[in-house]
């Protein structure tokens, strides 16, 4: 063993070979069977169940040393969960990181889709709390699986015929059950319906990692991706009734910033990088608009 | 003359050594309403099992005679169209209506749940027919989106009697449906379960251990003991004229009101 070898206190990108080549079996027979839910061996991370054991893992197993990562929590790259991540991978395989959605190779995430289009040479994992769409309707394991296997998916029209008995419409706004390849119903991980769309004939490879419940699905690039609907109500976008308020971007998903105790609050992208890459356009919101002149 | 709706022959299970049921052959046409009565442990919910599919037996066969008029072998059906057949053509009603409905489904979802299964995708019309159904079931138009947590156990009886009937199946497996109510809740259900039978021109298998539902619902009945049938015929003639000592004293035991 040489002297650097012993002095490299993990492997490349902290998991051993053995691990990676097990996850990239997985994540292979995941993109051949689009949608479908692969067991793997998911191991123990330095790092809490929740947090993204599965997307970490997936990234670790994708990772060369040229790719450049990029890791982000609700659509923002300085929130404690990506920083952490992202720092994880800069100590362990000492790639390049970046926020910048266009010179990402790699992009982690958990709960967004970024809004800037992603690219063919782009891989983009999901950390994924629960992968089992049925379960909330069906707790047992074996039966989901057969309801997989023999695409029975009436019961997930009952869940959405539940909201709008409950509710007057399809009140799902995360977790919405899309259909992958006209085959398997799928839970894209709690990302808003609003990137439901994106997901659909992506140019970028989609990997889905769960950690706890150790299961990969993917979504290969150019997949039709399909939200579950009823002819009668339709799947819709959630809309938003004004602007972001630092860059004025009208068709991005906001997250509502409550600003004192007197009700005051205002509405911003939740992809970081899209707003700041607008605001060095110069567009601007109606809250800096003093501090643009 | 069309072809029985349903034939079982010489169906046997063994649990180990134990005999669950031995031997049992019948037909039953298409509207017929056959009770399988017996003591517990005689092998009725074993019987009632291996004729709908959800057990296989150790020698025999169950043949169906499918909505495209082909009879079929249910072993030589893939699993696949097991459950479908089982969805569609078929109900099965529970004794303990928490088997049989989802605890955290409204009434509405319950009845829609099959329509939806199979392909139904308008929420308007599925909403209507569940409507139309809780009135058939005479259970109150209001309580369409509230939980069968909150019925009582009549009112989960006959959603689940609803939840069944709304594919329009043609035969309908029974456990014990009355099993656990109440006597004026009982006849009530009873009562319901008959009109249906004769307006949809259901056929019935009914597996009870309570003469008296045997008698107001059934044409035919099969009095089983240890895993055997021991006697079978119009339900009338069994009742009133017992022929084997076991049935004699099955009936003789029914306490008069």
């Amino acid at each position: 063993m040489t002297h650097a070898a012993t002095r490299q206190a993990y492997n490349f990108a902290y998991l051993d070979e053995q691990t990676k080549r097990m996850i990239r079996r997985a994540i292979l027979k995941a993109i051949a069977i689009p949608g479908y839910q692969v067991p793997f061996a998911s191991r123990e991370m330095p790092m809490p169940y929740g947090w993204g054991t599965g997307g970490v893992q997936v990234t670790a197993s994708i990772l060369g040393a040229k790719d450049v990562l990029k890791v982000i929590d609700q659509g923002a790259d300085d929130t404690t969960n990506a920083v952490s991540i992202r720092q994880f991978f800069e100590k362990t395989a000492g790639v390049a990181t970046t926020t910048e959605t266009t010179k990402a190779t790699v992009i982690q995430t958990r709960h967004r889709i970024p809004e800037t289009a992603l690219q063919a040479h782009q891989v983009l994992v999901y950390q994924v709390p629960i992968p089992e769409p049925l379960r909330f309707l069906e707790p047992r394991e074996t039966e989901t699986r057969k309801m997989h296997a023999l695409a029975e998916y009436g019961l997930m029209h009952v869940k959405l015929y539940e909201d709008i008995a409950r509710h007057g419409h399809i009140a799902t706004t995360y977790s919405y059950p899309v259909l992958v390849a006209g085959r398997y119903v799928m839970d894209p991980s709690p990302t808003p319906k609003f990137d439901n769309p994106k997901m659909d004939d992506c140019a970028a490879l989609q990997l889905f990692g769960a950690g706890r419940e150790k299961r990969i699905y993917a979504i290969p690039p150019h997949t039709r991706v399909v939200s579950l609907d009823f002819d009668d109500h339709p799947f819709e976008v959630t809309r938003f009734h004004q602007p972001c308020a630092l860059c004025g971007a009208n068709g991005s998903y906001l997250d509502e910033v409550v600003m004192d105790d007197c009700g005051t609050r205002m509405f911003v992208c939740s992809d970081t990088d899209y707003c700041e890459t607008r605001q060095a356009e110069g567009h601007r919101g109606i809250m800096n608009q003093e501090a643009a002149e | 003359m069309n072809a029985p709706l349903l034939v079982a022959e010489n169906l046997t299970r063994f649990y180990g050594g134990h005999v669950g049921c031995r031997d049992v052959s019948f037909m039953l046409d298409a509207g017929e309403v056959l009770a399988i009565v017996g003591e517990s442990g005689s092998g009725k919910t074993t019987l009632l099992n291996l004729l709908s599919g959800r057990l296989a037996p150790d020698t025999g066969r169950v043949l169906y005679a499918m909505r495209d008029g082909e009879t079929r072998d249910l072993l030589s059906l893939s699993e696949a169209e097991r459950r479908h057949l089982a969805r569609t053509d078929w109900g099965f009603v529970h004794q303990d209506a928490r088997e049989g409905l989802r605890m955290n489904v409204s009434a509405g979802g319950n009845i829609g749940e099959r329509l939806m299964g199979i392909g139904d995708r308008h929420y308007g019309n599925i909403r209507e027919t569940a409507r139309g159904w809780l009135a058939r079931v005479e259970i109150d138009e209001q309580r369409l989106d509230d939980r069968p947590t909150t019925f009582s156990g009549g009112m989960r009886q006959r959603l689940q009697i609803a939840r069944n009937l709304v594919t329009a199946p043609r035969l309908v497996f029974m456990d014990e449906p009355t099993g656990g109510l109440d006597v004026s809740v009982q006849a009530r259900l009873l009562d319901l379960i008959r009109s249906l039978v004769a307006d949809l021109g259901l056929a019935v298998v009914l597996v009870t251990h309570d003469l008296a539902v045997a008698r107001l619902l059934s044409h035919r009945i099969m009095v089983m003991k240890s895993g055997t049938v021991i006697e079978s015929g119009l339900t009338d003639r069994v009742l009133d004229d017992p022929q084997a000592p076991y049935t004699q004293l099955l009936v003789s035991s029914v306490l008069a009101a």
